[in-house]
C-alpha cells in the first residue's frame, strides 16, 4: 500500500500538466525552427505551384473561377489565357497562400455551348489549366432558382420515397419468411446505395484539391458517420434495431444518401450538364420508390400504423435531396461534397449492420437462401432502375 | 437506348437523362414542371445590361498590366532602332559579345529565366557593309556551353557549331569568330549548342544586317525579331512577341512619319511553332526575301515566315493614325504578337 501511493505523493504537479508538457515543448521547437529558418535544410527544387478550381461561375462576358492553392508554395496568377488568347481579369488575392482560396473574374465573351480552356499563367511561367466542357450561364441563386431546385428535390426525393412507403399495408401482411426476404432486399438496396455513394464521392474528390484530403475525405466521412451513429445508438441504450426504430435508421441513411444525390443534381444543373425533363424525373421516381419500400419493411410488424410518423420518415429520407440540390447548385464544393457522400455511405453501413440480425432465420443463419435472394434482388433492382435513369 | 456506356455513377448518368425526352407525354402534361423548362424570367433591361457586359468583354486587347523596361534592363522601343556597327580596328569591324543568364519579364508579371547575348533579347543587331572583315570576340559568361552561329558565307571553323573550330565555348571561356560580310541581306545569328531548340528558345539570337556596297535608300529603319517564350517548358510557347515583350507596341505604338519610307528588318526566331507571319493593316509593303536582291519579290500586306526565315519590308504610310500590325496567326497575335504603328505628320 505504501509503495503504491508513494509516487503519487512525490509528484505535486497535476496529471494534465504532464500531458501538456510535450505539446508545449513541440510548440517551442516549431517556433525556434521557424525563427531560425529551418537550419540545415536548404530548399531544393523549383516552386510547386498548383491550383484546384473548386467552382466555375459563368455570366455573360465573364468567367469566374474559385480556386484553391493545392500545392506547397504560394501561387501568383499574373495572366489568364482563354483559348489561346490573353484575357483581362481581376483577382481577390494577388498571392494565394498554401490552402488559400481566391476568386478570379475573367472578362471573356464566351459563347453558350462551346468549350473553353482557361490557363492561369503564374509569375514563374507555369500554366494551370482548367477546362470548361460546355459553357452555360450559371443560374442566378434567386427565389425562382431555389424553387426549381426544391421542385427537383421533391420529384427525385420526397415523392418517390412517399410512393414507395405505400407498400406498408402489403408488407404488414407477409409472413415471417418473406419478411426476412424483404429485409434482405432492403439491405441489398442499401448496399448498392452505399457503394454508389463511395464511388461517387471518390470521383468528386478527384475534381477537388488534393491538399484538403481528396478521396480520404470520403472514407473519413464514412467512418465518422458510422461511429457517430453507433455512439448515438449506444447512448440510447439500443439493442439492435427493430420496428420504427429500424425504419428511422433506414430513413436517416437514405436521407443522407439523397443529400449527396441532391448535391450531384444541383451541381450538374449549375454547370449546365443536367438535362432536365420528364425522363429524368420518371427514372428517379422508379429508382427511388424502392427506397420507400426499404423504409417501411422494418416497420411492418409494428402494431399500429402511425401516419404522422410515416410522413416524418418520408420527409427524413427524401427532403435532404432538396437541401442537397440547393447547396449543390449555389455553393458547390467538391471537398465538402466528397465528405457528405462519405457520411451517407457510413450511415448506410451502420444501418445495414443494425438491420442484419433480423434477417436470421429460425436456425440462426444469416445467408440462408431467401436472404441471399433478397440481397441479390435488392442489388439487381437498384442496378436496373439505375439504368432507367441513364436512358 | 444503348446501355453500353451505362455506368453505376448516377451523376454521370444524369447528363444524358433527357435524351429520350419524348416519352410519356401524358405525364408531361399532368405534372407541374414549368420551371424545369427555363430559368425564370429576366426583364428586358436586365437582358440588355447583360448583353452589353458580354459584348464589352470582346473589346479587350492585350494582357493585364505592362512590363517596365527597367526591370528587364532593355527596352524594346530602343531595340527597334538600335543598330550595332561595332568598332573599326585596323580595317576590321569588331564586336564584343557576352552570353549571360538573367531573369526577365516576358509578359506583365510573368518571369522567365532567359539566356541572352549582351544583356538583351534579341541580342545586338550587328550591322556591316558587304565585303568588310568582321571579328566577334565571344565570351561565355553563363553556366552552360554556348556558341554563336552566324548565317552567311564563311569557312567551317567559323561556323559556331559544336565539334567544328572552337566548338562549344565552355562557361568562362572565350573565342573569336572572324569572317567576311557576305552576302548582303538580312541574316541572323544564334547559339548552336545542343539541345538546339532550348538554346535558341531561351533567347540566344539576334539580327545580322549586311548592307549592300552602295547601301539602300535612306529610310526610318526598324528591327523586328519575332520570338516567343515557353514559360512552362512544354515545348510550346505561352507568350509571343516582337522583340521579346508581349504587347509592347500595343501599349507604346511604333512612332513613324507620314509619307516617310519605313524599312523593317523582320526576322523569325520563333521556336516550337513552324510558321510565323507579319501582317500590317491598311497598307501594303514591298517585300525583299532575305534582303539579298535589290528588287522586291512581292507587294503585299502579309508574309509568312518559317523558322529562321527573314526579309526586308519597305512601306510608306499615306495617312496619319494608328495602324495595327500583328502575326496573322491569330493565336500568336492574341498571345502577345500584336502592336500598332502610330503615324503622325
Amino acid at each position: 500500500m505504501e509503495a503504491a501511493t508513494a509516487p503519487r505523493t512525490r509528484s505535486r504537479a497535476p496529471v494534465w500538466l504532464a500531458g501538456l508538457a510535450p505539446l508545449v515543448i513541440l510548440a517551442l521547437a516549431i517556433g525556434l525552427f521557424v525563427v531560425l529558418d529551418a537550419p540545415g535544410l536548404d530548399r531544393i527544387g523549383v516552386p510547386q505551384e498548383e491550383l484546384a478550381v473548386e467552382r466555375t461561375v459563368l455570366e455573360p462576358g465573364q468567367i469566374q473561377l474559385h480556386v484553391r492553392n493545392d500545392g506547397a508554395d504560394p501561387v501568383e496568377v499574373r495572366q489568364v489565357i482563354v483559348n489561346d488568347g490573353f484575357a483581362s481579369f481581376t483577382q481577390s488575392e494577388e498571392n494565394i497562400g498554401r490552402l488559400g482560396g481566391a476568386e478570379l473574374d475573367v472578362s471573356y465573351p464566351w459563347i453558350e455551348g462551346q468549350s473553353y480552356e482557361v490557363s492561369m499563367l503564374t509569375s514563374t511561367g507555369v500554366t494551370i489549366t482548367h477546362e470548361i466542357d460546355a459553357a452555360v450561364e450559371t443560374p442566378d441563386a434567386d427565389l425562382g432558382f431555389y424553387g426549381l431546385m426544391a421542385l427537383i428535390g421533391l420529384y427525385v426525393g420526397v415523392i418517390p420515397v412517399a410512393i414507395g412507403m405505400l407498400w406498408l399495408p402489403w408488407v404488414r401482411g407477409v409472413d415471417a419468411r418473406w419478411m426476412r426476404f424483404l429485409l434482405a432486399f432492403t439491405i441489398g438496396l442499401l448496399a448498392f446505395l452505399g457503394v454508389d455513394a463511395l464511388l461517387e464521392g471518390t470521383a468528386l474528390a478527384g475534381t477537388g484539391p488534393e491538399s484538403l484530403g481528396g478521396a480520404a475525405l470520403v472514407w473519413l466521412g464514412a467512418a465518422a458517420a458510422y461511429l457517430l451513429l453507433a455512439g448515438v445508438d449506444a447512448r440510447l441504450g439500443g439493442k439492435g434495431a427493430v420496428g420504427y426504430r429500424a425504419a428511422f435508421l433506414v430513413a436517416l441513411g437514405i436521407g443522407l444518401h439523397n443529400l449527396g444525390e441532391g448535391l450531384a443534381i444541383g451541381s450538374a444543373y449549375a454547370i449546365g450538364s443536367l438535362a432536365l425533363g420528364a425522363t429524368l424525373v420518371v427514372g428517379f421516381a422508379l429508382h427511388n420508390t424502392t427506397e420507400g419500400l426499404a423504409i417501411v419493411a422494418p416497420a411492418a410488424r409494428e402494431g399500429r400504423v402511425r401516419i404522422m410518423r410515416l410522413v416524418a420518415l418520408g420527409v427524413l429520407a427524401g427532403a435532404p435531396a432538396v437541401l442537397g440540390a440547393w447547396v449543390g447548385a449555389s455553393a458547390f464544393n467538391p471537398s465538402l461534397a466528397a465528405l457528405l457522400f462519405g457520411v451517407g455511405a457510413g450511415a448506410i453501413a451502420r444501418v445495414v449492420v443494425q438491420i442484419a440480425p433480423q434477417v436470421r432465420d429460425g436456425a440462426g443463419r444469416l445467408l440462408h437462401p431467401l436472404a441471399v435472394g433478397g440481397l441479390l434482388a435488392g442489388l439487381v433492382v437498384m442496378y436496373a432502375t439505375g439504368l432507367l435513369v441513364s436512358v | 437506348m444503348s446501355l453500353n456506356d451505362s455506368k453505376l455513377s448516377r451523376r454521370r448518368l444524369l447528363g444524358g437523362a433527357a435524351a429520350a425526352g419524348a416519352t410519356l407525354p401524358v405525364l408531361h402534361e399532368l405534372v407541374p414542371h414549368g420551371p424545369l423548362h427555363g430559368t425564370g424570367t429576366a426583364s428586358a433591361a436586365e437582358e440588355m445590361a447583360r448583353d452589353l457586359r458580354s459584348h464589352r468583354a470582346a473589346d479587350h486587347l492585350g494582357a493585364m498590366g505592362k512590363v517596365d523596361p527597367n526591370v528587364n534592363g532593355f527596352d524594346p522601343q530602343e531595340i527597334l532602332r538600335d543598330f550595332d556597327e561595332g568598332r573599326l580596328v585596323g580595317g576590321v569591324r569588331e564586336w564584343d559579345v557576352v552570353a549571360e543568364e538573367k531573369e526577365i519579364e516576358v509578359a506583365p508579371g510573368v518571369k522567365y529565366l532567359a539566356w541572352m547575348y549582351n544583356g538583351r533579347i534579341p541580342g545586338p543587331t550587328f550591322r556591316a557593309r558587304e565585303g568588310e572583315r568582321l571579328r566577334i570576340r565571344f565570351t561565355n559568361g553563363s553556366q552552360h556551353p554556348h556558341t554563336i552561329h552566324f548565317h552567311g558565307i564563311h569557312r567551317a571553323a567559323m561556323d559556331g557549331v559544336p565539334g567544328l573550330g572552337a566548338g562549344n565555348i565552355q562557361p568562362g571561356r572565350s573565342t573569336v569568330y572572324e569572317f567576311d560580310a557576305t552576302p548582303f541581306g538580312l541574316h541572323l545569328y544564334h547559339c548552336h549548342s545542343t539541345p538546339l531548340a532550348e538554346h535558341i528558345a531561351k533567347g540566344l539570337y539576334g539580327a545580322f544586317v549586311i548592307d549592300p556596297k552602295d547601301g539602300r535608300p535612306p529610310a526610318d529603319e526598324l528591327v523586328m525579331v519575332m520570338n516567343g517564350f515557353d514559360t512552362n517548358f512544354d515545348r510550346a510557347n505561352e507568350v509571343y512577341a516582337v522583340n521579346t515583350v508581349a504587347f509592347e507596341y500595343l501599349h507604346r505604338p511604333v512612332q513613324v512619319k507620314r509619307g516617310e519610307l519605313v524599312r523593317i528588318y523582320l526576322v523569325n526566331l520563333l521556336e516550337f511553332d513552324f510558321v510565323n507571319s507579319f501582317h500590317v493593316h491598311a497598307n501594303f509593303f514591298d517585300y525583299y526575301p532575305t534582303g539579298t536582291r535589290l528588287e522586291p519579290r512581292d507587294f503585299t500586306d502579309t508574309v509568312v515566315l518559317g523558322q529562321g526565315e527573314r526579309g526586308i519590308l519597305e512601306l510608306r504610310f499615306p495617312y496619319t493614325g494608328k495602324y495595327m500590325f500583328h502575326a496573322h496567326v491569330s493565336e500568336f497575335a492574341e498571345l502577345g504578337w500584336m502592336g500598332f504603328f502610330e503615324v503622325s505628320d
